[in-house]
C-alpha cells in the first residue's frame, strides 16, 4: 500500500467511527429531546430525575433494554423475525454517510505511525464519510430499504395487528417514495448534479434552493415525514388501533432497534433538508466560510448542526400539534395531491429554467434563482390559498354520505 | 340520527389545512415556552392551587388520652360495623372493670376507608386519617396492629357535615 492509500483509508476509519458514534449518541439524546418537547408543549417538565435534567434517561433506557427478556412469539417466522430490526436500523444509519458535515478541511500530513507505517495526506479532507458522485440517489435508495424491515416485522411476527402495521408501512412508505423522489427533480434541473458537495457550491453561488424551489421543498418536508414514519404520518403504529403496530411483538433491544432506526431516519432527513435546500454547511452572506481551514470547517459544522438541529426540532414540534391522519386521507394526499403537484412542479421549474435562459441569459445564479423565487411566490399562494381549500384535507363531515345522514 | 349524539359542525370549504397547521404550530410553540404547571411530588406535596383534603379518609389512627392510654374501650362497634371485615378485636378488662381492647388490628388491605369505624365510635378513638404515603416491604406491615395505630401522627380526618356538604 503506498502511503497515500493507507492516509486515505486512515482518515475514512476515522470519520466513519465519528459519524457513527455521533449518530448512535445523537440518536440516544433525541429520544431524550423528543420527551423533553412532549412535556414541554404539555406544560409539563419532561423527564428530569435521571441525572442531571435527566440527561442520563437515555443511558437507563439503554441498561433497561439490554438487561430485558426478549419474547419471541411462538408462531413467528424465526430468521425473519431476528432479521427484521437489523433491516430497519442498518439502512437508517447508513444514510449519514453521505452527508457532507462541514467545509472540507485542508490538511497535509506526513506521519509515521506505529503499526500502519508512513501515512501521506495531501489537498482537501471531505468532511463526509463517502462524498458519492450519486448523491441523494443513494439516500433515495437507501431509505427505500427501511421499507422492507418495517414489512417483514410485520408480516414475520404473524399478529394481526403486526401485519397490519406492516402492510400500511409498506403501502406508505411506497407512495410517499414516489412525492419524495419527485420533489427532488426541480433540484437536480436546477443543479445538474445530484452530489451533495456540487449541490453545496450552486447554493453557495445562488441562494440557497428552498428560495428557488419553495414548493419543491414543502413537498419534500412532507414527505420526508411519511418516509419516516412520524406523526401526522405513523399510520404503521398507529397505536390507538393497531397496538403498536409493526412492532407490537418486538421487546427489548429488538425494539429498541426499531426506535433507533425511526430517530437515525429523522436525523438523516433533518440532514437532508439543511444540505439540498438550506445550503448544507454554507454561513450565508459570507465567502469567509469556503477558504478552508480549522476554524472555518468548525463554523460551517456548528452551521450545519444548527440548521439540521432545526429541523429535527420541527418534526418532534409538528409531531405535538398534528393529530393523526385517517389511511384514505393519507393515501388520497399522497396520490391525489402530492404526485400530481409534484410532477406538474417539475414541468413549471423545467420551463421556467429554459425560459430565463432564454431571455436573460445574462443572469448569473443569483439572478436566476431570484427570478425563480419570484415565479414561486405566486405558485406558493396558488397552492397555499386556492389548491388548498378544503380539497386538500378533507374532514369526516364533507363526505357526501355522513352529509346526508346529518341533513336527514 | 340517533338521538343525543351531537354533530359538530366542522368548517369543510375555505379552510387550508396548511395555514390552519401553521396556526397549531403556533399554538404549541406558545405552550412550549409557558411555565410548567407540573408539581414535583416527593420534593413539593402541596400548592396554592393544590391542597390535599381534610375529609381524605387514608389510613387509620388511633387517638389517646391524656394520659396516653387508648380511647378505645372494645365497644366492639367498629368491627361490627366495618363493611369489608377488617377490623379485629379482642376486648380485655383490668382490675377496675375498664374494657380495653386486647388485640385491635386493622388489615389495611381489606380496609376499604369507608370511615365508619370513626363514625360509628362513641369514644372517638378510631379515626381515619389524611395520610397516604403507605409504602412496605411486606404484606404483613399492612395489618396495623394497636401499638402502630396509637404511634400514628397524621391528622385525623374531618367526617361529612350535611349541614356543609362542600366542606366550605
Amino acid at each position: 500500500m503506498t502511503p497515500e492509500l493507507k492516509g486515505f483509508l486512515l482518515f475514512s476509519v476515522l470519520k466513519m467511527l465519528a459519524v457513527f458514534t455521533m449518530v448512535m449518541v445523537g440518536v440516544a439524546l433525541l429520544t431524550l429531546m423528543e420527551r423533553k418537547i412532549a412535556g414541554w408543549i404539555q406544560n409539563r417538565p419532561g423527564p428530569n430525575r435521571v441525572g442531571p435534567w435527566g440527561l442520563l434517561q437515555p443511558v437507563a433506557d439503554g441498561i433497561k433494554n439490554f438487561a430485558k427478556e426478549e419474547t419471541r412469539p411462538a408462531e413467528a417466522s424465526q430468521g425473519l423475525f431476528m432479521l427484521a430490526p437489523a433491516m430497519a436500523f442498518i439502512p437508517a444509519v447508513t444514510l449519514m454517510a453521505v452527508i457532507p458535515l462541514a467545509a472540507p478541511l485542508p490538511l497535509e500530513v506526513d506521519w509515521t505511525l506505529p503499526l500502519i507505517g508512513r501515512i501521506v495526506h495531501t489537498g482537501d479532507l471531505p468532511l463526509v464519510v463517502a462524498d458519492l458522485p450519486i448523491g441523494f440517489l443513494f439516500i433515495l435508495a437507501m431509505s427505500s430499504l427501511g421499507v422492507y424491515g418495517v414489512a417483514l416485522a410485520g408480516w414475520s411476527s404473524n399478529s394481526k395487528y403486526s401485519l397490519l402495521g406492516g402492510l400500511r408501512a409498506s403501502a406508505q412508505m411506497v407512495s410517499y417514495e414516489v412525492a419524495l423522489g419527485l420533489s427532488l427533480i426541480p433540484v437536480l434541473l436546477l443543479s445538474g448534479n445530484v452530489a451533495f458537495s456540487e449541490l453545496i457550491a450552486r447554493q453557495q453561488e445562488g441562494l440557497w434552493f428552498i428560495f428557488p424551489l419553495t414548493l419543491s421543498f414543502f413537498l419534500f418536508l412532507v414527505s420526508g415525514f411519511a418516509e419516516t414514519n412520524r406523526l401526522p404520518f405513523d399510520m404503521p403504529e398507529a397505536e390507538s388501533e393497531l397496538v403498536a403496530g409493526y412492532h407490537a411483538e418486538y421487546s427489548a433491544m429488538k425494539f429498541s432497534l426499531f426506535m433507533i432506526g425511526e430517530y437515525a431516519h429523522i436525523v438523516t432527513i433533518a440532514a437532508m433538508i439543511a444540505t439540498v435546500f438550506l445550503g448544507g454547511w454554507d454561513i450565508p452572506f459570507t465567502t469567509w466560510d469556503e477558504q478552508g481551514g480549522v476554524l472555518q470547517t468548525l463554523a460551517t459544522h456548528a452551521a450545519f448542526f444548527a440548521k439540521m438541529f432545526f429541523w429535527i426540532f420541527f418534526v418532534m414540534w409538528i409531531r405535538w400539534t398534528l393529530p393523526r391522519f385517517r389511511y384514505d386521507q393519507l393515501m388520497s394526499l399522497g396520490w391525489k395531491v402530492m404526485l400530481p403537484l409534484a410532477l406538474a412542479y417539475i414541468m413549471v421549474t423545467a420551463g421556467a429554467i429554459w425560459g430565463i435562459d432564454r431571455a436573460w441569459p445574462a443572469a448569473g445564479p443569483v439572478g436566476r434563482s431570484a427570478a425563480l423565487f419570484g415565479l414561486n411566490l405566486v405558485i406558493c399562494w396558488l397552492v397555499f390559498f386556492r389548491l388548498d381549500r378544503g380539497r386538500v384535507m378533507r374532514g369526516v363531515s364533507s363526505r357526501p354520505l355522513a352529509r346526508a345522514r346529518v341533513e336527514g | 340520527m340517533a338521538i343525543g349524539v351531537k354533530v359538530m359542525q366542522r368548517p369543510d370549504r375555505g379552510v387550508s389545512y396548511v395555514r390552519a397547521t401553521l396556526k397549531g404550530m403556533a399554538l404549541t410553540f406558545k405552550h412550549l415556552l409557558q411555565p410548567k404547571v407540573t408539581m414535583e411530588y416527593p420534593e413539593q406535596r402541596s400548592s396554592d392551587d393544590w391542597r390535599i383534603s381534610t375529609r381524605l379518609r387514608g389510613t387509620h389512627r388511633m387517638l389517646t388520652d391524656e394520659q396516653g392510654r387508648t380511647k378505645c374501650v372494645a365497644c366492639g362497634l367498629c368491627p361490627q360495623v366495618c363493611p369489608a371485615n377488617c377490623i379485629k378485636l379482642v376486648p380485655g378488662e383490668d382490675e377496675q372493670g375498664n374494657r380495653y381492647p386486647l388485640i385491635y388490628e386493622i388489615d389495611e388491605f381489606r380496609c376499604v376507608f369507608c370511615g365508619y369505624c370513626q363514625e360509628v365510635c362513641p369514644e372517638e378513638a378510631i379515626h381515619v386519617g389524611v395520610h397516604y404515603e403507605n409504602a412496605e416491604y411486606s404484606r404483613d406491615r399492612f395489618v396495623y396492629d394497636h401499638e402502630r395505630l396509637v404511634a400514628q401522627t397524621h391528622p385525623v380526618s374531618t367526617l361529612w357535615d350535611p349541614a356543609d356538604p362542600r366542606g366550605e
